[in-house]
């Protein structure tokens, strides 16, 4: 088992250099960072323009190959070199992934438990009217996008507040500019902001969570070993939830791992919408900007938090699943 | 482990009421109301037995008979939606319609049950020793985790688990089917239950492995004392396990009684053609089987007589007015009275608890018993003719097929993106065999012994690993393309499960033209073709235009056959073609086969694990154990004078529907399972399992661990084996 998976974490490194090599051709072959200082104004001289860009490894004069060497040796070394503001990309990714991170961590876990809590009993209930309403329910967020659903609950959210008076639901930022106070202070706004961005991306993987649970789920159900499990003594109901819900939630976790890698690029919409300064929102603007670093690191961290995801569903399903255990 | 544990009440309760049933179950019905406006299906309609201390009841009947339902709905373990009525008292209380809490209190405490699959009845994910040990915990809430634990090993221990202290921690997918239905049988025993209940035990299992799972359950029986309710279609199973025997047909009890009453003196035409379909592995020559025509009727709109009147041949129009009470056979009224009475149609049932004596539920069973009549004196038998290669000596027939050496081992391999070889399965490892003009050559042995990977290589009709396969005089290691197509003609197979054989998409015609189009047949005669041969199996004209799924497994089956055929081959491979058939409806089959046979003449290749009905088709037949052939011969010596233990093991393992003969015999029980095909045992292959080697000497032994026997002649026939102690028969 550790020989298996010390060959998977091989190939993901693999996969990761070349995504991320990839992904700085890409960018370094499309984007103009020269087009960013030329229309600066007043234009700067060309010559102040090209040591500029010399000293960002961004000059467009300088052969690809050559950026590419100079770009990779830094990366293996860590540093992912400069934004074209001339800061080190490095810093700033850190605090950027901690915002994306923070959103979806408590959106998967939430989304997921909701999800899997009524995919499961919708299962168990089939076309009763729980299921029938969760099904109803699914479907619909299913089929509307999540950047309509930010924007309807953040326009609802806007609603309330003006009925009331004040601002009960905060929808923009991570946390009030400027704000002060004591570190549980400091906590609760930001959880007081979070709480929409959160719902709204939760709700929209509930959704998913649910159907996939429900299906999973109706598998087990008849299931001969349910029926021996009860046929030894069980009630009906620790029956389902010691064999049944055990065995139908392997799928599911890896699903849900794999759901957590996505999510980092997943997640661009609501955090432009919510204001936050995350993963997905630092990829939009760099793109505008014509900042080739950005772009190379952000897809780097993507790279890195799938494979990372991919991995850790490798070791959960070992874990919950002695089948597969070599 | 004896009766100790069970309640001080409970003893107390036995002793004044003396012979009082430990399971009384009194006119159950079980319905499941049709979804979406559909009919609802009365699965089971009035049902009655009870069961006493030690006490082993049968309950007989085909799919869908509502055996299984019945006892699921005793168990309380039917789905919410199930409609069930009338009652079950278990020590006089009655369980049906507790609420799921009590119910469970109940169930793996005094009534427990053994399912039919071992393969899906475990938890996948847990370990067997704590689903075990959960058994006890459930019941017994206060033992400690060590005592459970113990309990646990300690049953492992008694049904046979080798090294049960390390098997506890083993997860189900590291036993096989035969030991994960010993776990089985120890959970139901955990709690010394007073009714264990065993649906279909056996039927997942290979024979030997069937022998030691019955000998496991005569132990459970002995160890707690408890009653047996033992549900099968197989009547060999019953007739030497039970005491009394309870029929059932259409959701209802049709006849019941002793064993012996039921098995020798069958008062009911349904009962009677059951045992006459059964191949018997024990009779010489059996003749044709009996078939049962027709198939049983829908459970959502029985029709209002008795359900077996469409398919009985003793029908009279009273039969289709009511429907007739299992009664006992001279308090049955005369046709005249039910025709009377069949307008008031009153009713009083017998009460179910004395249910000693023969009771059935037909109008003739006075008439039956009155003139005597067996199974073939009712039923139209047919007479199969002879082939016209019988009179010919088998050296002088044409070859059909020669297989020499014949080799097909699998690379075991692993890891992802550098595959290495890690082993060898040797799923065939050097088979010889061949197969003349117009006879049935069968290759039997229990799952995993190689014989459906030596007929796909056959039927592959490529250049084997090693050894040659020759059809027709025809080395298929030399065929070019065109050739090998050609040859194709020549043999055509016939696959076991009818349901995935055929194309759900396509008509029964185009399903049977499908072999003439492929080979260029005109239109014209393609059409005029595929009408024959749906008459010659046996379906009608009006079929043509119809899809499987309107179809039975019985008549999925003939059109396969009628596929088969199509091109008129020289020879038929024939994968299991009836295991997949209830007996009633395999007779037909086996009828059909050995009639086409006779008419047609081509040779079978017959592949099956059911010795009985091999016994009935084969000319010869040939034994595999892990991928080699053990022995081989005419069947009629095999049969009666088996020259290898292997091949002495899995006749003595197949149970007789005879109750009388199955008492008197003594039953060799192969210990262990099949070993796997990727390491065999050095020298005879069946060492390990030889219940001759453990009586030989040490020297002997030697020879049998280092020396691979070969195929000798034995008893001076056409009749070889592979053993360096062969038994030869009327030498010693």
């Amino acid at each position: 088992m550790g020989k298996f998976l010390a060959r998977r974490l091989l190939n993901h490194v693999v996969l990761i250099f070349l995504a991320t090599s990839f992904a700085y051709l890409l960018a370094a072959t499309n984007l103009h960072p020269r087009d960013y200082f030329e229309q600066m104004q007043p234009p700067p001289a060309p010559e102040a323009v090209n040591a500029q860009l010399d000293t960002l490894n961004l000059n467009d004069e300088t052969p690809l190959a050559q950026r590419y060497a100079t770009w990779i040796t830094g990366v293996v070394q860590g540093d992912f070199g400069k934004t074209i503001q001339g800061r080190e990309v490095a810093d700033q990714m850190w605090m950027k992934a901690g915002v994306t991170l923070r959103l979806i961590t408590v959106a998967t876990l939430l989304g997921g438990a909701v999800g899997i809590a009524v995919g499961a009993y919708a299962a168990v209930r089939q076309y009763r009217r729980f299921d029938k309403a969760a099904t109803a329910a699914s479907f619909f967020v299913l089929s509307v996008p999540t950047v309509v659903i930010a924007i309807v609950v953040q326009v609802l959210a806007v609603a309330i507040n003006d009925g009331l008076g004040f601002q009960l639901l905060r929808y923009s930022g991570e946390y009030s500019a400027g704000f002060d106070g004591t570190w549980w202070q400091f906590l609760g706004n930001r959880i007081h902001h979070a709480l929409l961005p959160t719902t709204v991306l939760a709700v929209a993987l509930f959704a998913a969570f649910a159907r996939y649970q429900r299906n999973m789920m109706l598998d087990v159900l008849g299931a001969d070993f349910v029926r021996t499990a009860m046929a030894k003594g069980l009630t009906r109901r620790k029956a389902l939830f010691k064999h049944a819900l055990r065995t139908a939630l392997i799928p599911t976790i890896t699903y849900f791992t794999f759901t957590f890698g996505a999510l980092v690029s997943g997640a661009t919409f609501t955090e432009k919408i919510y204001g936050w300064h995350g993963m997905g929102a630092w990829l939009i603007d760099s793109i505008f900007r014509n900042d080739v670093h950005v772009v190379a690191a952000v897809s780097w961290f993507m790279a890195i938090t799938i494979m990372a995801a991919s991995f850790l569903s490798d070791v959960l399903y070992a874990w919950l699943d002695p089948r597969v255990r070599v | 482990m004896s009766t100790d544990i069970i309640e001080t009440t409970e003893v107390a309760s036995d002793e004044c009421a003396g012979e009082a049933p430990v399971l009384e179950v009194t006119d159950l019905t079980v319905t499941f109301p049709g979804r979406n406006g559909g009919p609802d299906v009365h699965a089971v309609r009035g049902v009655s037995y009870a069961v006493r201390r030690g006490e082993v009841l049968g309950i007989v009947g085909e799919s869908g008979s509502g055996k299984s339902v019945s006892s699921m709905a005793a168990m309380g373990l039917l789905p919410d939606h199930a409609e069930v009525t009338g009652s079950v008292r278990l020590h006089g209380e009655e369980i049906l319609g507790l609420d799921d809490r009590a119910m469970a209190r109940k169930r793996g405490k005094v009534i427990s049950m053994v399912f039919q699959d071992p393969l899906s009845g475990l938890t996948p994910v847990y370990t067997v020793g704590d689903q075990l040990a959960e058994a006890v915990l459930t019941h017994e809430p206060r033992t400690s985790r060590a005592q459970a634990r113990a309990r646990a090993v300690a049953l492992l221990d008694l049904v046979g688990i080798p090294n049960a202290e390390q098997r506890y921690r083993s997860f189900p997918h590291e036993f096989s089917g035969g030991m994960r239905q010993r776990v089985m049988i120890a959970m139901a025993m955990a709690n010394d239950p007073d009714v264990i209940i065993c649906d279909e035990p056996t039927t997942a299992l290979d024979v030997t492995i069937q022998a030691q799972i019955l000998d496991l359950l005569r132990t459970a029986r002995r160890e707690t004392g408890a009653a047996i309710v033992m549900i099968t279609h197989d009547l060999g199973v019953v007739a030497g396990f039970v005491d009394r025997v309870l029929v059932m047909y259409a959701g209802r009890p049709v006849e019941t009684g002793g064993v012996d009453d039921i098995y020798y003196r069958s008062r009911m035409p349904y009962t009677m053609g059951l045992l006459g379909a059964v191949p018997r592995m024990d009779l010489d020559d059996q003749g044709a089987l009996v078939p049962i025509e027709g198939t049983p009727p829908s459970l959502s709109n029985p029709p209002p007589g008795c359900p077996f009147a469409p398919r009985c041949p003793l029908v009279r129009p009273e039969c289709e007015q009511t429907e007739p009470e299992l009664l006992e056979i001279g308090d049955r009224p005369p046709g005249e009275e039910v025709r009377a009475r069949s307008a008031s149609a009153s009713g009083a049932r017998a009460p179910g608890a004395d249910a000693a004596p023969q009771r059935v539920a037909c109008l003739r069973s006075g008439e039956i018993a009155a003139q005597g009549w067996t199974a073939q004196d009712i039923y139209p038998v047919p007479d199969i003719p002879e082939t016209s290669f019988s009179h010919t000596r088998r050296q002088d027939r044409r070859e059909v097929l020669r297989v020499t050496d014949l080799v097909k081992h699998h690379a075991l391999t692993r890891g992802a993106v550098f595959k290495r070889r890690v082993g060898t399965v040797y799923a065939v490892d050097g088979v010889d065999f061949d197969i003349r003009e117009g006879e049935t050559l069968a290759l039997v042995g229990e799952s995993g012994c190689g014989k459906s990977s030596t007929l796909m290589e056959i039927m592959g009709l490529e250049r084997p690993q090693r050894g040659s396969v020759t059809v027709m005089g025809k080395d298929s290691s030399t065929l070019s393309r065109s050739d090998r197509f050609r040859l194709r003609r020549e043999m055509q197979i016939v696959f076991q499960d009818p349901m995935s054989a055929l194309d759900p998409r396509m008509t029964v015609f185009d399903i049977i033209a499908e072999p003439l189009r492929t080979h260029g047949r005109s239109p014209a005669e393609t059409t005029r073709r595929v009408y024959e041969l749906i008459a010659l199996v046996g379906l009608d004209i009006e079929h043509a235009t119809r899809f499987p799924a309107e179809f039975s497994g019985g008549q999925r089956q003939r059109i396969g056959i009628a596929r088969a055929l199509a091109l008129e081959p020289r020879l038929l491979v024939l994968d299991e073609p009836v295991s997949a058939l209830d007996v009633s409806i395999q007779a037909g089959v086996v009828n059909l086969l050995r009639e086409l046979q006779a008419r047609l003449g081509p040779a079978y290749l017959f592949v099956a694990h059911d010795l009985s009905v091999v016994r009935h088709i084969a000319d010869r037949v040939a034994v595999m154990y892990l991928g080699r052939i053990v022995e081989i011969g005419d069947t009629r010596s095999v049969y009666s004078r088996p020259a290898h233990p292997y091949t002495q093991a899995l006749l003595s393992a197949i149970p007789l529907p005879d109750p009388e003969k199955e008492r008197a015999r003594t039953h060799i029980v192969l210990e262990g399972d099949l070993p796997s095909p990727a390491n065999p045992p050095s020298g005879c292959r069946f060492r390990t399992r030889c219940q001759k080697f453990l009586t030989l000497a040490e020297t002997d032994r030697e020879r049998c661990v280092s020396v691979e026997p070969r195929i000798l002649a034995v008893n001076g026939e056409d009749q070889g084996a592979a053993c360096h102690f062969a038994k030869r028969w009327g030498t010693d």
